[in-house]
């Protein structure tokens, strides 16, 4: 111990190969951080990529206004999408039906009438509710909500779209609660002291003051929640069927654009065949379908924002 | 001279806390069926799966007969492709939160970074599978292997897990780091000695609870071109190998009766997982996190 510490600073100021390692981790960790720009880039060029060979086999055209998708016909192969979309909205559609009423009330409930100990209780439960994997929601659908469905409705078949869009639309109850919670419970508790204190009640103070100054949080719950179904994958391919129709009917079998990639990736269709690239062309349409979404739910939340 | 009629606000106010009322349990039902909609989901798991849940079910490779079909090499091979996920997403998840929260500067790059995450989150994960199919199993040639899955699996919870890390380093006092810097630390030095350990339950948890959503996720997997039927169980990871999902993904959509209650077994033991898993992350949470 016969150095000062002014010594043994001196002297571990003077080491190489620290003062390297300072330099190089900031290089490194940054080589890391651009993975995940590197994947959105890949999952673009990807797409992209395969997309347009798709596109040198099949008119742009009959793809986007197509009405008919017949892609394992050998004679007379159709790639009109517009079949996928649709069922893949009517899915939507139904889970919206049901997950933006409870998931509101369940938000309104939660952050305005709700206990602590209450709150303590049903948040977790929600928070299962979320981490349920969306093939064991498949499952319910497929063996419990259809059947239950076909006893009450006979004509609903075993592969339709409501019992599909009601699962999806129980998996999106919790992101739809838990963030219009989130955003309701940020509106100042002084407002809402005021309003009681005017004498208003509860269901006064959410319908007129929480609920208002929260909506841009609210909607951009349900933009995610709609984003969300509409990449919804497993319950739609057990439960919803496999047939792509262009019409407006719920009780028979469907396919979303979810379902057909699932579909063929199943089946193995060979590299290089027309349904094979025709995979890239539909999750193409998948990722703008969401990424709009996930982009209208930034700018609303952000737009339409209450500042307090 | 009296402001307030006291007749009147009576008469009124019962009407409003009628509606008060109403729409209280109007509410608290819709809430109510969020919940009951879980109870019927496990209980209608539960009671399908139990009868067929057994030793025999958790050692058994995959059968045409109902009666012999075991779980085993899913369930091998769904650990398997943890072994590859975890270590895989968490450097990477990690390793970008250190980057964005200590690192990086307020500039154009750094936003475009955090914009590019949350965008990421939000992309389906089909989509993800066919990154996989297209970088992974076709352009590396690593074919529908556990390295090939298992990247793909951690590319898609990358976001969730760097978000996770970023609120755990974002929550270490700033004292801690300017004491360490008092003392003489370098940036890493207190990087590694001080704000990682302190954010370390946090990091834990978070990714946990993204492996959690790794191991039920089956889409990707199915694009990936990840097999099922299996009789042998998986050497390293570059073999084949099949996972819980799709073992479950398979029997729930055979035609024949007997074959949803295998999958209602195999989802009892997926679920049996995840619970233990998120048990663990909710230790881990009450256990180490520290109030500063």
């Amino acid at each position: 111990m016969g150095q000062s510490v002014q010594e043994m600073i001196a002297q571990s100021k003077g080491k190489k190969s620290k003062k390297f390692v300072e330099k190089m981790i900031p290089v490194l960790l940054f080589l890391i951080a651009t993975v995940s720009v590197l994947t959105t880039i890949g999952i673009m060029l990807t797409l992209i990529v395969e997309t347009v060979t798709f596109f040198t086999r099949v008119s742009f055209i009959e793809f986007i206004f197509g009405t008919t998708w017949l892609p394992f016909s050998n004679l007379d192969a159709q790639f009109g999408i517009l079949p996928l979309i649709v069922g893949t909205l009517k899915i939507t559609l139904i889970a919206i039906v049901v997950a933006v009423p409870i998931g509101i009330s369940a938000a309104i409930y939660l952050s305005e009438y709700a206990t602590d100990n209450v709150r303590r209780v049903i948040k977790p439960v929600l928070e299962v509710l979320a981490g349920i994997p969306t093939i064991v929601y498949g499952f319910f659908a497929l063996t419990f909500v259809t059947p239950l469905l076909q006893s009450i409705f006979p004509e609903i078949k075993i592969f339709n779209a409501i019992s599909p869009g009601i699962v999806v639309g129980i998996m999106i109850i919790p992101m739809i609660a838990s963030l219009s919670e989130d955003a309701m419970s940020s509106v100042p508790k002084s407002i809402r002291d005021g309003a009681l204190a005017m004498g208003s009640t509860k269901f006064e103070v959410a319908m007129k003051i929480t609920v208002p100054a929260a909506i841009s949080g609210i909607i951009a719950s349900v933009v995610l929640a709609i984003s969300r179904a509409i990449g919804e994958t497993m319950i739609v391919s057990l439960a919803a069927g496999s047939t792509p129709k262009f019409d407006g009917d719920f009780t028979g079998s469907i396919q979303t654009m979810t379902a057909y990639i699932v579909q063929v990736s199943k089946g193995d269709a060979g590299y290089g065949t027309t349904i094979y690239y025709s995979i890239y062309a539909v999750g193409f349409t998948l990722f703008v379908f969401t990424l709009v979404m996930n982009i209208l739910a930034n700018y609303v939340s952000k737009r339409f924002r209450e500042e307090y | 001279m009296r402001y307030i009629e006291h007749d009147i606000v009576v008469k009124r106010m019962n009407g409003r806390n009628v509606v008060n009322k109403l729409f209280k349990s109007i509410f608290l039902l819709a809430t109510l069926s969020a919940l009951l909609a879980l109870v019927i989901l496990l209980y209608q798991i539960v009671s399908q799966g139990a009868s067929h849940l057994s030793i025999d079910f958790l050692t058994n490779f995959a059968s045409r007969f109902p009666a012999e079909a075991g779980i085993k090499a899913a369930l091998v091979g769904s650990i398997w492709l943890m072994l590859v996920v975890a270590p895989t997403s968490i450097i990477l998840g990690v390793g970008s939160a250190i980057y964005l929260e200590e690192y990086a500067g307020k500039n154009r790059i750094t936003t475009f970074i955090q914009m590019n995450i949350s965008n990421l989150a939000g992309v389906p994960s089909v989509v993800f599978g066919l990154l996989g199919l297209t970088i992974f199993v076709r352009a590396l040639a690593l074919g529908n292997s556990i390295l090939a899955a298992g990247f793909t699996m951690s590319l898609l919870i990358l976001p969730v897990i760097i978000v996770a890390s970023q609120e755990a380093i974002r929550s270490v006092p700033g004292e801690l780091r300017d004491a360490s810097y008092g003392m003489g630390a370098t940036k890493w030095q207190t990087i590694v000695r001080i704000i990682l350990p302190a954010a370390i339950p946090g990091i834990l948890t978070g990714s946990i609870l993204a492996l959690s959503r790794a191991i039920g996720e089956t889409a990707p997997l199915i694009v990936v071109g990840v097999p099922v039927i299996i009789q042998f169980l998986p050497e390293g990871v570059m073999d084949t190998f099949t996972a819980l999902p799709m073992q479950i993904y398979d029997w729930s959509s055979r035609p024949q009766q007997e074959f949803q209650q295998v999958a209602a077994a195999g989802i009892i033991v997926l679920m049996s997982v995840l619970l233990l898993m998120n048990s663990v992350a909710v230790f881990i949470r009450n256990k180490f996190e520290k109030r500063y």
